[in-house]
């Protein structure tokens, strides 16, 4: 699936998007995967409660399961107006 | 209608072209967003947003608003990309034969945008350069709705 990135946390990972291939149920289990492949998720993912996620462009949770999924995002809470 | 551009645009010119395609509403409202200065040191504004799932969101938004009062229109136009000290960010216009109506919409429009829009504001200074965080507040105030 694609995973996009945005603000600070676009910036921590150091790229916008990648494609992530991976078995994971939910948000909460791709989220201990990236965290476990190198430091810089690591370190972006560290605090969770800090950051939001949409699932193919609409917010959900953290449990939220992802099967069908196309379009992962994850961004810090969103500052408009 | 919603529009996200990089392009400045002219609030005033945009209040009467909205105010002319709605003429039967007699009560407008409409809210201006500018990029403030507070300290004196900023130079700019850089807005980051998710293309695709900004319109949608925008939209679903408007759409509520459309839902729950008595609007004849509501436009909403939002800024991306760089933005300088004192340019206007976003705007929003609602249009409705009731002036409560009017002043709701606008208020809901502007509290939802705030904090469900995907936009992320990053203020550009003298000093470098750092995400705007968001407030707890701006949370809270959709508890009202």
């Amino acid at each position: 699936m694609q995973v996009m990135y945005f603000a600070w946390v676009r910036e921590r990972i150091g790229v916008p998007r990648e494609e992530v291939e991976t078995s994971a149920a939910t948000v909460a289990d791709l989220v201990a995967e990236l965290r476990g492949r190198e430091e810089r998720y690591d370190v972006a993912f560290a605090d969770v409660s800090a950051l939001r996620v949409a699932l193919d462009q609409e917010l959900v949770d953290f449990d939220a399961p992802l099967a069908g999924v196309r379009e992962v995002a994850f961004f810090p809470p969103m500052t408009g107006g | 209608m919603i529009r996200v551009q990089a392009m400045p645009f002219d609030p005033g010119g945009e209040l009467n072209t909205f105010s002319a395609s709605v003429a039967g509403a007699g009560a407008i409202v409409s809210f201006t967003g500018v990029v403030r200065d507070v300290a004196g040191s900023l130079s700019g504004m850089e807005i980051e947003h998710y293309p695709g799932m900004t319109e949608k969101a925008l939209g679903a938004i408007r759409g509520e608003a459309m839902l729950r009062w008595d609007l004849a229109d509501a436009l909403v136009i939002h800024r991306i990309g760089q933005l300088e000290a004192h340019e206007s960010i976003m705007m929003v216009v609602t249009a409705s034969k009731h002036r409560k109506d009017a002043f709701e919409a606008a208020e809901f429009l502007m509290d939802y945008l705030k904090s469900r829009a995907p936009f992320w504001k990053k203020e550009i200074t003298s000093d470098g350069s750092d995400w705007v965080a968001s407030k707890a507040e701006d949370e809270d105030a959709l508890s009202r709705w």
